[in-house]
């Protein structure tokens, strides 16, 4: 099958490659680039295992091909810790909130989370529950995943982490 | 400060370092997930790697004519087609099943469900693959399809399992019709006929826990790397059971076992999916073998739901019979169990229907019979337990369902009725009518903080007012009360009664001590996001008083680790956690043999202080288990073996019970069948607890797949076989919006045969929500005399009830 030449930026870095047309995003990511922290889930665009960043949305890769992301910027699990390498304010917030169990389904959640906060710095539980309702998770139950996400909007914005009242 | 203080702070201080049993010690797991850095099994890359996919069969029964595949072999990037023509030479068409049955890898002559693997096509990408398989022509002849359980033993029931037509003898025991699995019967049927032909009261019901699938977010997936020159096989795969896969892998391929390198890598979920063999391991392994290369098999979401491993479908009619005041006397329960096309049930070899006979409850009823009779239809193979121990989801439901019934028809409390029939906290270890030993309990303080911290008695009366307030037309809502007191039975098992292929239930640990004091130790079991690297640490850092954060856990490579007998039926902390304390204690026991030479004291005179043995009366004169690490590979003591480490294949006395009181509070709007959960309380009674943390993470996704059960998720057929809606689009999952917020509670009750008294958790939340869930809506819908409702009950369904009970003038 005839390629197609790409040329994009992907956790800050300019990549350049040759893709079938019909490759999907998630593929190109985990299989050309080796970011296999983005997962497929479902393959019809329920599970949300596969979201990364792409020029300041959330996308669910699996649905999405690679030719489509042709001049975009992608940020993917892989770009998310800190420039010194420790962990993210969410990154961290999921670890201290269990908020994950297998991880499956982590990456996706938290990029999906990053792009809720940079859209609503101080969601609601309401607001963060259904920001967050594109993604899937079988293992936590979700409670401890919208505390996780409580936890980092209170340490980007520099104030204390309050517990919700049960 | 005095002394005494000083002593107690720098004790305090060194058992917090520890990080040990009981603190809400932080996963090591996440620091990876929270980085993308897992590594599941998609995530593989290996040079020359090829791609396999499944041509599947439309049909739910139907006759294969021909196979043809010289269109997809044809296609540039396809390497190899196989079909049952090519793994029949070699014995594999079919493989054995945990349950005693074989199945079909590749359907040779007929297929028996929709999805069927008919082909399998390797390929350089999956891009290619997935085309090819559209290149394979199969004719097909259809025949008549059995989906209604209840017509599988009809005399003109159509055959569906030829391959054992003339076997009248199952691995069961005998077989009454061409399509009948076995039949199971356990308990004193006399005496029971007898109790219900004298009782004051009797209810009857056909409880239905329908067909559904345990769905973890990665599907199933296997690599094979076959090295023809070593002779030696690496496959790496989502198997709960990892050592198991080894020994089956080497029983079918006839590859020696130590040649066969069976690794589990981080897994995405598990639920019971991932502890059977499926037909693309086998595929895989048989593609790396012929070609001389890793073949890689990853299951789609689809594929994943209609093929692999569903749960339930146990159409249960359950009866009980009491006095006139509520005491139960006896109980009555014939199953049909659907199996689909194989009985794949993943069961220890000798319970065919797993641990049903947990029927009985928390319920101290004295006379009981049981009987499960399993049977083939044309749908997917399975009967996996989904999140909980053997079929024990299944008993609890029955059970729970039918003390409310028959608090419904006695005219009495339904928490006031369970409490009547508790099994006491004197007659632990309590025996059953169907033959198990309950290890311990207290239902009844368990029971009583439940009730009080929902506020039972403000809740019924609350209902009351609004069941007034609806029959006055004043408001559309119904409001639910949901009770579930369960127990469940985990940590399989004992291996006079339990085994998988003859392979007795054991688990195991090794744990290895290092010069500097830093630990290595590895499990038979394997995690799918229990967070073991965590938890087994805490249990290492008590029991020899090394930190935690200096102790590493490695499961799943078969290499490495002690022979064990995986993760599921929560069986990991009641047998590996068991082998680890039992293997961390010869350690301690060696060290302190080490400890007196270093110290020129005799043993007895030693006593154990968090990380350390001091002299007993001078605590100044100590080692630590590091510096007791240091001498035990530099400087042991004349006549001993240098080096600190042990192994544990522990066998465990009996299965653990633990227990819990749920309530949840529900809303139905009636006109439009929406369900609202107010608020669920989940009390756990697990034992001892070792990371409350880890704990409520459990009981959270527990209750969530609970729920989802309940409440909606459902692997439908219509009549012709075709599954309905295997995709996340109608297999309901719920999300973030849905998921109702969860209250945990606990009691502790130790295990009394468990060395740390722990009983397991992870499954608890689920086998009690389900019933809990169910409960609430028929409780709901009890004053309009609806009678049982059927689960799932998502909106469309409680719609028409509504309907049915004319409330939509």
């Amino acid at each position: 099958m005839t390629k197609s030449q790409i040329e994009l930026t992907i956790n800050g870095k300019k990549v350049e490659a040759l893709v079938e047309p019909r490759t999907l995003l998630i593929h190109f990511l985990r299989e050309q680039q080796d970011l296999t922290g983005a997962h497929i889930g479902c393959d019809t665009g329920h599970c949300g295992a596969c979201t990364v960043e792409m020029d300041d949305m959330s996308v669910k890769s699996c649905m999405t091909f690679a030719v489509q992301a042709n001049g975009a910027e992608i940020t993917t699990i892989e770009g998310m810790a800190n420039p010194d390498g420790t962990l993210s304010a969410l990154q961290e917030g999921f670890r201290m909130m269990h908020g994950l169990q297998c991880g499956y389904c982590t990456p996706g959640m938290i990029l999906r989370a990053h792009r809720l906060l940079q859209e609503n710095p101080t969601p609601t539980e309401d607001e963060i529950r259904n920001g967050i309702a594109g993604n899937l998770c079988r293992c936590t139950g979700y409670v401890n995943i919208v505390k996780a996400i409580q936890y980092a909007a209170a340490k980007i914005n520099g104030t204390p982490y309050q517990e919700a009242a049960e | 400060m005095n002394d005494q203080t000083k002593i107690d702070q720098d004790r305090a201080e060194r058992t917090e370092k520890l990080q040990g049993m009981g603190c809400k010690r932080k996963r090591v797991e996440d620091i990876r997930f929270t980085q993308g850095k897992g590594s599941y099994v998609d995530d593989l890359k290996l040079p020359g790697m090829l791609f396999g996919d499944f041509v599947r069969s439309p049909h739910a029964h139907a006759r294969i004519k021909s196979i043809d595949t010289s269109r997809a072999k044809a296609l540039p990037g396809v390497v190899a087609v196989l079909t049952a023509a090519d793994l029949k030479p070699l014995g594999l068409h079919y493989m054995p099943t945990l349950a005693g049955d074989v199945q079909a890898v590749l359907a040779e002559e007929k297929v028996l469900f929709q999805n069927q693997e008919v082909a399998f096509v390797i390929a350089e990408d999956r891009y290619i693959a997935s085309d090819a398989t559209e290149l394979v022509d199969v004719d097909y002849e259809a025949l008549p399809c059995i989906v209604d359980p209840f017509r599988s033993m009809d005399e003109d029931a159509p055959i569906l399992r030829e391959d054992i037509q003339d076997k009248m003898e199952g691995a069961h025991g005998p077989r009454k019709h061409p399509n009948h699995i076995f039949e199971w019967q356990i308990g004193d049927k006399d005496a029971t006929d007898k109790v219900f032909a004298e009782a004051d009261v009797t209810i009857k019901e056909m409880l239905v826990d329908h067909r559904t699938h345990p769905s973890p977010l990665e599907t199933c997936q296997s690599v094979a790397s076959f090295d023809k020159v070593k002779g030696e096989l690496t496959l790496w795969g989502t198997f709960q059971a990892p050592h198991v896969i080894r020994t089956v892998v080497s029983l079918i391929s006839g590859l020696p076992e130590h040649k066969i390198h069976v690794i589990a890598p981080d897994i995405g979920g598990g639920f019971g999916n991932k502890v059977g063999a499926y037909a693309g391991y086998v595929c895989s392994v048989v593609g790396s073998i012929v070609l001389g290369v890793p073949v890689k098999w990853v299951e789609d979401r689809m594929e994943n739901l209609s093929t692999t491993s569903f749960a339930r479908d146990y159409h249960m009619t359950t009866e009980l019979a009491a006095t006139k005041d509520g005491k139960i006397q006896g109980m009555r329960v014939h199953v049909l169990a659907d199996h689909g096309a194989f009985d794949a049930c993943a069961d220890p070899s000798k319970w065919p229907a797993g641990f049903m006979n947990i029927c009985t409850g928390s319920y101290d009823i004295p006379t009981a019979h049981l009987v499960v009779d399993g049977v083939y239809t044309n749908k997917a193979s399975g009967g996996v337990a989904y999140r909980c121990s053997f079929r024990v989801t299944e008993a609890v439901f029955a059970i729970e369902r039918a003390v409310e019934l028959l608090a419904e028809k006695l005219g009495m409390d339904a928490a006031e009725l369970r409490i009547k029939n508790f099994i006491k906290p004197e007659q632990f270890p309590y025996k059953s009518a169907l033959g198990w030993e309950y290890d311990s309990g207290d239902y009844h303080t368990a029971m009583k903080k439940a009730m009080d911290t929902v506020g039972y008695k403000e809740l019924r009366a609350e209902q009351a007012k609004k069941r007034e307030a609806f029959k006055r037309g004043e408001t559309r809502e119904i409001m639910g009360i949901g009770i579930s007191f369960f127990t469940e039975i985990v940590g399989a098992g004992p291996s006079k009664n339990c085994d998988i292929l003859g392979v007795a239930m054991f688990d195991s640990a090794e744990i290895r001590i290092h010069p500097t004091g830093s630990v290595i130790a590895r499990m038979g079991t394997k995690s799918q996001g229990q967070g073991h690297e965590t938890t087994y640490a805490q249990i290492i850092a008590t029991e020899i008083g090394i930190p935690a954060d200096d102790i590493m856990i490695e499961e799943g490579n078969t290499d490495t680790a002690p022979y064990g007998l995986g993760t599921y039926g929560s069986r990991s902390t009641p047998v590996a956690g068991a082998a680890t304390a039992v293997s961390a204690r010869k350690i301690k026991a060696k060290a302190q043999m080490i400890a007196a030479h270093m110290l020129e004291v005799h043993e007895g005179d030693l006593e154990w202080d968090v990380d350390r043995f001091r002299v007993k009366g001078l605590p100044e004169k100590f080692k630590t288990m590091k510096e007791i690490a240091w001498a035990s590979y530099n400087a042991p003591p004349p006549n001993m073996e240098p080096g600190l480490e042990a192994v544990n294949y522990y066998e465990p006395p009996n299965m653990t019970y633990p227990f819990g009181a749920y309530f949840c509070v529900m809303d139905i709007d009636v006109d439009t069948g929406v369900a609202k959960t107010r608020r669920f309380y989940a009390l756990d009674d697990c034992g001892t607890r070792i990371n409350p943390m880890v704990i409520e993470g459990q009981v959270h996704g527990g209750l969530t797949e609970a729920f989802a059960c309940a409440m909606g998720q459902e692997i439908r057929y219509d009549e012709h076989g075709n599954v309905m809606g295997a995709s996340f689009m109608d297999f309901f999952l719920p999300t973030a919006v849905e998921t109702p917020h969860w209250e945990t509670d606990h009691t502790v009750t130790p295990s009394p045969h468990h060395p740390i008294g722990a009983k397991g958790v992870g499954e608890s939340p689920h086998v009690g929500g389900v019933p809990c869930f169910s409960n609430a809506v028929n409780d709901a819908y009890a004053f309009l005399g609806a009678g049982h409702i059927q689960m799932p009950h998502d909106a469309w369904r409680l719609w028409q009830v509504g309907e049915k009970l004319g409330l939509h003038a």
